[in-house]
């Protein structure tokens, strides 16, 4: 199917590939019908995918652009259209439009920097596609540290490429936690923002963080324990959207469409919005 | 400047809807609304106001974007065509031509939605002076002029005749279309621009030259007439109950978190009944949502209009960031008043219709907004 002229019409994809990830969490693989992607994004930005009769809604695009074959979305099962979608198999067309959003600042305000992502959850969804974004062009950037934390072992999104790939990597710490022990776990044991201070990061990274509400807002208070800048730190919001381009009116806060304007802000521009979010 | 005796409305619709779609203001089920004009349609000038603004000819309160099917793993995207349809809008006020430039900077800004930006493509607006403004209107705080209501051709009323003052291209276009109904209208509507076109008149046969200087006349004439139309109207506007009583001042981005934080919003939204009226009515109010409708041969994707107002209007499945009338009343009338003109040159989201002042079940309104939060210094 060729491109559309008309907004918020999509195109059609299928899915290539399934994972499960964790007990409600399956990363999905998506390409177009006539194969390879079917659009080219920037880390951070989203897509909108729907099935018809279902529903339609707004996802993070997971892969990093630097990849040429695919695109993935890890999607937490909670609602009826991700009850849907973690019913499908390989095979299965899907509409998809994008790619809307801002994304992260990785070709600007990232670049050069020593970075720090902490991620809660599903929360690793959209850093994911900057942290391989970031190993693809390892010499643009200084040293990497992930804090990744969920509530059980077997609650981490894909394990496996954090362990197999960026574990391996030179310059690249990974720091994983749980909220509670047990067994067979051997790694660290605690919430993700008290993890982030005992782990005592120097100030001269640049953050992105994601993950529950309650999490961002508690790792804030850790970094400003820490003696981080608002400026520093910077965050994905997820709120109800139904274009994704600025207009439908669900997602504004402000003087902003989080849809269009974000969803990446940087945390002294947010302080800025009403606390409506 | 032409002129028209009023006796000649009815000939009026009927060349224009020759060429065109008419829409104009028509009386159904006891309401005027605008309505197609067919042979025989009674233009309900008189009224002031319609129920709802023209607004649905350009952003319908339901519109079809595209047909879906799912056939086992097969998914079929077939987009609705945009249909191609020439719309003359007659009678239009001077608050709701200023609502469609508004609606224009949400809608053909970037990316711009096709399926606005052509049904706005191919609209031409026939606006109508105000010669009997109402109690509920306050245009004038937003910068409207009731009395010169803009559009692509301009008019005016008196008890005998119609003025006709076409603005645009578009509007020169169509009166080209209707000129042979108009008094001196000479050869074309060189006549509208008067005096420039004396020195043609000139290198002109002798016949032409008193043809053109008759419509001269004319024009003159009637140029007179509407400035004293137009003074007149502006005596009753500043004669308005809410004139003068409203004031915009200290509401701007500037004073966002201010203005968000008031106290005063709980008890400007104690009695909102989250009817979402306001909204529907509203001139200028775009928020829409995005459904599925089962045809039983497949899906049916449209938008329609939504209202801020309504409990589930930001509601995912992981929560909803306003829960309380409270926040919701806030967010419609922050936007208005706040937001928007922060985005778009201190340009306000309301123009001052009085549409909700009149539909309002409970009596809340934009005024008692502006009234209890404006004028304030909020430093």
């Amino acid at each position: 199917m060729s491109k559309v002229d008309q907004v918020l019409v999509p195109m059609s994809g299928i899915v290539t590939d399934v994972r499960r990830d964790t007990p409600d969490v399956k990363t999905f693989r998506v390409n177009a019908p006539e194969g390879g992607k079917v659009f080219e994004h920037m880390p951070g930005q989203c897509a909108m995918l729907s099935i018809p009769g279902v529903g339609e809604a707004m996802f993070s695009i997971t892969s990093s652009p630097t990849n040429k074959e695919y695109m993935e979305f890890s999607i937490k099962k909670c609602g009826c259209l991700t009850d849907w979608l973690h019913m499908m198999e390989t095979g299965q067309e899907i509409a998809i439009r994008g790619p809307y959003g801002n994304g992260f600042p990785v070709e600007t305000e990232l670049k050069g920097k020593n970075l720090l992502f902490i991620a809660g959850g599903i929360g690793i969804a959209p850093l994911r596609s900057v942290i391989n974004y970031v190993i693809d062009n390892r010499e643009n950037y200084g040293t990497v540290d992930i804090v990744y934390g969920a509530r059980s072992a077997e609650d981490l999104v894909d394990l496996e490429e954090m362990k197999e790939t960026w574990m391996k990597i030179d310059g690249i710490q990974v720091h994983l936690t749980i909220d509670r022990a047990q067994e067979g776990w051997d790694g660290n044991v605690a919430f993700v923002p008290t993890y982030v201070k005992e782990l005592n990061f120097s100030t001269d990274k640049t953050v992105l963080v994601c993950g529950p509400p309650i999490m961002i807002k508690f790792v804030l208070s850790a970094l400003q324990e820490l003696g981080f800048a608002t400026t520093q730190v910077y965050t994905t919001m997820e709120l109800k959207m139904k274009c994704g381009v600025g207009k439908c009116g669900r997602c504004n806060i402000g003087d902003k469409y989080v849809c269009k304007d974000g969803p990446v802000f940087r945390y002294d521009q947010l302080g800025e919005l009403p606390a409506e979010y | 400047m032409l002129k028209m005796r009023l006796d000649k409305l009815d000939s009026l619709y009927r060349i224009i809807a020759d060429s065109y779609r008419l829409v104009a203001p028509q009386e159904k089920a006891g309401q005027v609304e605008f309505y197609p004009w067919s042979e025989g349609g009674q233009v309900r000038l008189d009224v002031l106001q319609t129920v709802k603004s023209a607004k649905e000819y350009f952003f319908p309160q339901s519109e079809t974007l595209y047909h879906a099917k799912l056939t086992g793993k097969k998914l079929d995207i077939i987009p609705e065509e945009i249909e191609e349809c020439p719309t003359v809008y007659f009678g239009v006020r001077g608050c709701d031509v200023r609502s469609f430039e508004i609606l224009d900077k949400v809608f053909l800004s970037e990316p711009a939605d096709t399926w606005y930006q052509a049904k706005r493509e191919q609209s031409v607006i026939v606006a109508a002076a105000c010669g009997n403004p109402e109690n509920t209107c306050f245009c004038g705080l937003f910068g409207v002029d009731a009395a010169l209501p803009g559009g692509d051709v301009t008019t005016w009323m008196d008890g005998s005749f119609l003025y006709w003052n076409p603005v645009t291209e578009k509007g020169d276009r169509l009166t080209e279309v209707v000129k042979e109904l108009f008094e001196g209208n000479a050869d074309s509507t060189e006549a509208g621009t008067g005096t420039d076109k004396a020195a043609e008149a000139e290198k002109a046969t002798d016949t032409e030259a008193e043809k053109t200087a008759d419509a001269e006349q004319a024009t003159e004439t009637a140029e007179s007439v509407v400035t004293a139309l137009i003074s007149q109207i502006h005596k009753k506007l500043d004669a308005l109950p809410l004139t003068g009583q409203l004031s915009l001042d200290g509401l701007d981005g500037d004073h966002l978190t201010e203005l968000f934080e008031s106290d005063k919003w709980a008890e400007l939204s104690k009695a909102c009944l989250g009817c979402g009226t306001c909204t529907f009515v509203c001139p200028t109010c775009q928020c829409y949502d995005i459904r599925d409708y089962d045809t039983g041969h497949g899906i049916q994707k449209f938008r329609c209009w939504d209202s801020c107002m309504y409990s589930d209007f930001t509601m995912m499945a992981h929560g909803n960031n306003r829960t309380t009338q409270l926040q919701r009343f806030r967010q419609r009338f922050m936007h208005k008043l706040v937001y928007f003109p922060s985005n778009n040159d201190g340009e306000y989201g309301c123009v001052g219709c009085g549409r909700c002042l009149k539909k309002c079940p409970v009596s809340l309104n934009i005024a008692k907004v502006i009234k209890t939060l404006g004028g304030e210094k909020h430093e």
